[in-house]
């Protein structure tokens, strides 16, 4: 009798045996690894937007504070999105014909919102604040990346809960005093700000201020750093457990 | 379980302690007392509608393809693409503006007329939140549950968008509009000054509507306005008229009295001042270690109210019984108004022991009478209260608040006349709904065909507006500019919050239109104040005023009145008699008033005090005249131990039961006229009456109250529109479900409430703690180990009980920041619902809808227990309130059980519920013994199931979800956070201004809400915090200590200061 199966079938059977437990295993490893990468996460990614803002151009050509139009980020949770009149307060005087103020321009003629694409968000039942962030000197690259050399605007960071997770469980390896702030006893809050001053003078900068200009957010800070750490978690009266708490973020 | 454990729970000493547990004195329903098997079935089903499918047996197969099936999904739910969302920054932002940050601005709710000052949270321009104004006399920064709710109305999709003519939509200008035909009505009405015009409104006390309506009528001279309401106070102004010859308004001061005696007056709920009442009455109750004083109420009334619960001695009896002694009190007092014999329902011990109470506290006691009771009753109260010297000292008159205080039955019954008769040719109705509340012998609806043109203006396309030629949408109070008056006279600007949503149109817009007045509303409120106060300083004054929310020196001056001397000989001389026949009260409702709150899905569904009735109205009887009348048999009534019982249903979930006694549906028959609705058994009922409440049976209110339970109106004449007797109840065979959360989330008999009276207290003020079973459960957070070992029956043991029995391993958190508690004073606690609503507004709580509450799903995060004593269902010893929300246990049941960690304890001492972890197991909800976590069968906020009308995916309702709280979805869980946004939200301002967090400074929302003031919250870790204060009085006890939980929120035990003379 002719033999059925051909010998390669042997190898087939062997193969696809071993392939039906693997290929689950593979399509979820596939599956997550597609989330967690940019083309899911848009890390790096900049998105279109009705006009094409340059961070970079203003913060460290123009030196524009971050609160010029983010005027709530130390007050309240939102940091807030300027609003038009924000905008056209310079543009009504330079660049006034440039087309691509266009949207800019309409959007105050016409009293309509202009509508920007989201990049960074965390999900509705995360509740952020900035303004806590800010006012313990978290720089804001910490979490955005380096938006003072981003022509055009994307997310530094995916925002995923580990990630919040390991500041809010060791704050000291991430709360700092800037040197300024050591000596002429800025406010945490101004040390923030102050450190794109410093990068658009040129002052060289400490490791961990160069880690946060480059938008790095895995700086390892030397055990003295985290000593002074300690001390200013505990000066800040932060309850480390507490940090982790859910109701922190969720509610 | 391992063996070491189990052997060492004793199981003789559980049984024993169980045994010894105070099992039914305290009963929450009739079913529950009589403990039918149905009624444990119930019980047993935590989940009742879920619970019956799973008990059909699932064989291995079918298992496995579920699972699996549910593994798959549940897999593939966790993948997803994140969403694409857009930012829409503002063009110009608004000056004062914090992004994120909510404005707040002073604004008053009116209710009848009445103004209680509010002030309306605003995020980014939406309303979401009303709060009270602690500067406004009528609220001292409470707030009823009517007032909370109002601003869903503002976002209701129900609302009426557009002008419409004879139902066709129209507009309000332009060729054939709504304002080229009422120009051509007024030139038609100029020449003969108005003759044929008619305006109705409801109760005015706006001075800025008053100035354009007396500018109408000078222009119109012809013309009337007539005001009318459902709810009026007819019988409080003739009252008034009776005994002084002219209109005061009467003020009480609770916080004076010692002694109060509310002859069916519901002061704590249904009066303009009701929440100051409420306070003032309240702060004389806060009994406390060394100063235990407290006041007495008595209470006669004729339906159980929150007033007469909360009263020290209450006697249930017909309303015509209510004047019979007022009457007999008052001639025991020294006043003789003609008194006829008491009847069995009257003893004559309690006129006698009343009286003399009242003698002993002359010049601090206060009778106050019903609204809705002869104004020969208000007439003699007065005249009590004067000869108690009482006016002047807790009781004070002053000048009317209303622009017109007449007595407004007659007025619209002379209109419906004029209407019949054709000489009314224009009418013009500015909110209201009169032709559903009319009365049965006022044919408002038939007589308005008779009028050639006629508008109504409201917020809604309701029954009136169907009949009127033109229907005008009105505004809501959060979109227009106006002025009210408060119960003391205080003038509260209404300040708006947003735009009119719709085309909406104000009272003042619509008279503006007819006065040929210019301007906006904020324009005529401001001129009309600027001409009263002339001077320089008015902008500064305005300024204020918006910022305070109450205008400084409004409030209205004192006045002294004189008795009419011949009163008493007048009042002798009215004909009164008690009639034998079965009588019927008619009541406005709780939660929805007289209707106007029908489409509101928050007031429809919130149950109301002491029967937990939600969705519907009933016609409430007591247990023995459901017995006489013969809607339940004789048979199923007596029990061996003496006690009553009553035959039950089941029929919740089955609606071929007609054996049941509760729900049977009975024919009212009165004068002629007949009305068909369920009846609803309720204990301390007054015999041989029943009760209605009106709001109900409406045709056309909208998705929510549209054929929801039966009109009492239609029962109602206008010679007896409160109460009449010759009623006849005719039984049917057929049951009308309703929707009642009084079965649900029950906690076995334990001991529950704990009660003493005050003179007890005075003696021995430690009583729950005495009671109390459980070994070590202190309040202490900071003590470690408040328990020994499982099983370790002696450690920390007091009180000679027996042992400890934890089912935790006794390991406690240990805090060393803030630790958060809460204590809730059962004396104070008056069963008003406010904390309730807040709770549901502050927290985005969706409304399930009628078949889900049937199902036991309601969400509300607080429950208010009725709990009734004794063993006597037909007069129970008493009725009593307790607010349940979840107790954020030290050793929190739900915790250990969650196989998610979807709720756990946070290092503050709260327990967390985290919704995204949630998967939906429901063990937690098993495992907790105080019930108090809800569950999300549907996306209810979305609508479902059976687009339900809590939905917050409806554009407009979209708007008024808090921000700062996670609007959950189906299938998770879900419970009291103690407010965790607040915390929040303290706990980071106070990180930013580098201090601790101030005791005080976070108020929870129902807390805020609380007329009472009877919940506290703060910092337990605190020793000098007013919660740790509370915490260490003699009289706190927690619910179900002797569970070992260690609940973080105790209460205050009831304490009751009854006469002795008459216990």
């Amino acid at each position: 009798m002719a033999q059925i199966f051909h010998r390669r079938s042997n190898t087939i059977a062997l193969v696809s045996l071993v392939g039906v437990f693997i290929a689950p295993v593979g399509l979820i490893l596939g599956m997550s690894g597609i989330t967690r990468s940019p083309a899911n996460t848009n890390v790096g990614v900049a998105l279109d937007q009705p006009v094409p803002f340059s961070h970079e151009h203003h913060i460290t050509e123009l030196g524009i504070d971050c609160r010029y139009c983010h005027t709530s980020v130390e007050k309240s949770a939102s940091a807030g999105v300027p609003p038009t009149q924000t905008c056209m307060s310079c543009h009504s005087q330079i660049w006034t014909n440039s087309p691509l103020l266009m949207p800019v321009r309409a959007s105050y003629k016409n009293n309509t919102p202009v509508v920007w694409n989201q990049i960074n968000k965390v999900p509705e039942f995360v509740y952020f604040n900035h303004s806590i962030h800010v006012n313990r000197g978290i720089n804001c690259n910490r979490c955005h990346g380096p938006v003072q050399k981003m022509m055009l605007t994307y997310k530094g960071n995916p925002f995923q809960m580990r990630w919040c997770l390991d500041c809010h469980r060791n704050p000291e390896k991430n709360i700092y005093q800037s040197s300024e702030a050591k000596k002429s006893g800025i406010s945490p809050r101004e040390q923030v700000f102050d450190l794109y001053w410093k990068y658009q003078a040129g002052t060289k900068l400490s490791p961990r201020e160069q880690s946060l200009a480059d938008g790095f957010d895995d700086y390892a800070p030397s055990q003295e750093e985290v000593k002074e750490g300690e001390k200013l978690v505990e000066h800040y009266g932060v309850k480390t457990k507490q940090l982790a708490d859910c109701s922190i973020c969720h509610r | 379980m391992d063996n070491g454990r189990s052997e060492s729970i004793n199981s003789a000493a559980i049984k024993k302690r169980l045994d010894s547990a105070k099992g039914k004195e305290f009963w929450r329903s009739i079913e529950e007392l009589a403990e039918t098997e149905q009624f444990k079935q119930y019980l047993e089903d935590e989940f009742p509608q879920q619970s019956r499918p799973l008990r059909q047996e699932v064989d291995r197969r079918q298992f496995l393809t579920l699972m699996g099936a549910s593994l798959a999904l549940a897999g593939l739910s966790g993948c997803r693409f994140l969403p694409k969302d857009k930012i829409v920054p503002y063009v110009n932002m608004p000056e004062e503006l914090v992004l994120g940050i909510p404005l707040t601005y002073a604004t008053a709710f009116t209710l009848g007329g009445y103004a209680m000052g509010l002030l309306a949270e605003s995020h980014e321009g939406r309303p979401t939140k009303l709060e009270g104004n602690p500067q406004h006399p009528a609220s001292l920064g409470a707030i009823s549950a009517m007032a909370q709710a109002s601003i869903l109305d503002l976002y209701d999709p129900d609302r009426s968008v557009n002008v419409t003519h004879m139902g066709d939509p129209s507009n309000w200008d332009g060729a054939g509009s709504f304002l080229e035909e009422l120009q051509a009505v007024l030139l038609k009405q100029k020449p003969h000054g108005g003759t044929g015009m008619r305006i109705l409104t409801e109760t005015v006390t706006s001075p800025t509507l008053a100035k354009q309506l007396a500018q109408l009528m000078k222009q119109y001279p012809a013309a009337k306005w007539i005001q009318y309401e459902s709810v009026n106070r007819d019988n409080a102004i003739a009252g008034s008229k009776m005994a002084f010859s002219e209109v005061v308004n009467t003020i009480h001061h609770f916080d004076k009295a010692d002694v109060i005696v509310s002859l069916d007056s519901d002061f704590l709920m249904n009066l303009p001042a009701s929440v100051r009442y409420a306070r003032d009455f309240a702060d004389r109750r806060r009994v406390r270690k060394g100063s235990a004083g407290m006041n007495r109420l008595y209470s006669i009334e004729s339906t159980p109210t929150i007033t007469s619960v909360t009263a020290d001695h209450h006697l249930p009896v017909k309303a015509s019984e209510v004047e019979l002694f007022a009457r007999a009190l008052a001639s025991e007092l020294g006043l003789n108004a003609g008194s006829t014999p008491l009847t069995s329902a009257v003893p004559d011990k309690w006129v006698k022991a009343v009286a003399k109470d009242l003698k002993s506290a002359s010049g601090k006691s206060v009778v106050i009478s019903g609204d809705h009771l002869p104004a020969s009753v208000h007439a003699l109260v007065h005249a009590i209260n004067a000869s108690l010297g009482n006016a002047g000292q807790t009781i004070t008159y002053t000048a009317p608040v209303e622009v017109d205080p007449t007595e407004q039955l007659p007025a619209f019954k002379t209109l419906v006349d004029e209407m019949k008769s054709g000489q009314v040719e224009a009418l013009v109705i500015l909110g209201g709904n009169p032709v559903y509340y009319t009365l049965a012998d006022v044919p408002f609806a038939i007589a308005l065909k008779q009028v050639p043109f006629s508008i109504h203006l409201s917020l809604y396309q309701d029954e009136t507006s169907a009949l009127t030629n033109w229907h005008v949408p009105g505004t809501h109070f959060l979109e227009t500019w106006s002025d009210a008056r408060a119960y003391d006279g205080t003038v509260s600007v209404i300040q708006p919050l947003i735009q009119p949503l719709y085309e909406g149109k104000s009272f003042h817009d619509m008279l503006a239109m007819m006065i040929s007045e210019p301007g906006s509303d904020f324009d005529r409120i401001h001129e009309s104040w600027k001409a009263e106060k002339p001077g320089t300083g008015f902008e500064n004054f305005w300024e204020k005023t918006l910022n305070e929310g109450v205008m400084a020196g409004t409030a209205l001056p004192a006045k002294l009145v004189s008795l009419r001397a011949d009163l008493l000989p007048a009042l002798a001389s009215v004909p009164f008699s008690v009639p034998a026949q079965v009588e019927i009260n008619f009541r406005p409702d709780v939660t929805i008033h007289d209707g106007r709150n029908s489409n509101n899905g928050w007031m429809m569904e919130l149950p109301k005090p002491i029967t937990r009735l939600s969705w519907d109205n009933a016609i409430y009887i007591s247990p023995k005249t459901a017995v006489d009348l013969g809607i339940c048999k004789a048979s199923d009534i007596s029990k061996p131990d003496g006690g009553l019982s009553l035959a039950t249903n089941d029929s919740h979930f089955d609606e071929h039961d007609y054996n049941s006694a509760n729900e049977r549906v009975v024919v009212l028959k009165l004068k002629g006229r007949s009305l068909e609705g369920p009846i609803w058994i309720v204990p301390d009922h007054a015999d041989n009456a029943v009760t209605v409440h009106l709001g109900f049976g409406r045709t056309k209110a909208g998705k929510v109250g549209t054929g929801v339970g039966f009109n009492a109106n239609l029962l109602r004449t206008s010679d007896a529109s409160w109460s009449a007797s010759g009623l006849e109840v005719g039984i049917t065979d057929r049951t009308s479900i309703l929707a009642t959360t009084q079965f649900h989330h029950t906690m076995e008999g334990r001991d529950i409430i704990r009660m003493r009276d005050v003179s007890e207290f005075q003696k021995s003020p430690e009583f729950p703690k005495e009671e109390e079973d459980v070994v070590g459960s202190t309040n202490d957070p900071t003590q470690t180990a408040g328990h020994g070992e499982p099983g370790d029956f002696g450690a920390g043991g007091k009180l000679g009980h027996e042992a400890p029995i934890s089912l935790y391993d006794g390991k406690d958190f240990k805090y060393d920041g803030y630790a958060w508690g809460m204590s809730i004073d059962l004396t104070t606690c008056i069963g008003c619902n406010a904390c309730v609503q807040a709770c549901q507004a502050e927290n985005n709580i969706p409304v399930v809808g009628k078949d889900q509450v049937k199902r036991g799903r309601d969400m509300h995060w607080i429950r208010i227990d009725s709990y009734y004593k004794g063993p006597n269902v037909n007069r129970p010893e008493g009725t009593f309130f307790q607010a349940v929300m979840c107790m954020h246990c030290e050793q929190a049941p739900c915790e250990p059980v969650c196989p998610v960690a979807a709720t756990v304890h946070s290092h503050e001492g709260l327990n967390q519920m985290v919704y995204n972890r949630c998967v939906g197991t429901k063990y937690c909800s098993n495992n907790c013994p105080y019930k108090v976590r809800r569950f999300n069968f549907y996306k209810y906020t979305a609508g479902q199931p059976d687009n339900a009308p809590g939905n917050y995916d409806n554009p407009s309702m979209k708007l008024i979800a808090n921000p700062n709280v996670t609007v959950r979805g189906r299938g998770v869980m879900e419970k009291c956070s103690f407010c965790v946004q607040r915390i929040n939200a303290a706990r980071i301002t106070s990180k930013k201004e580098n201090r601790q967090i101030r005791d005080g400074e976070i108020v929870t929302a129902c807390q805020q809400a609380c007329p009472t003031q009877t919940i506290v919250f703060g910092n337990i870790a605190d020793p000098e915090s007013k919660v740790t204060k509370l915490k260490g009085e003699p009289h706190d006890y927690s619910l179900l200590g002797d569970l070992g939980t260690r609940p973080r929120l105790t209460y205050l035990a009831k304490i009751r200061n009854p006469n002795p003379e008459l216990v």
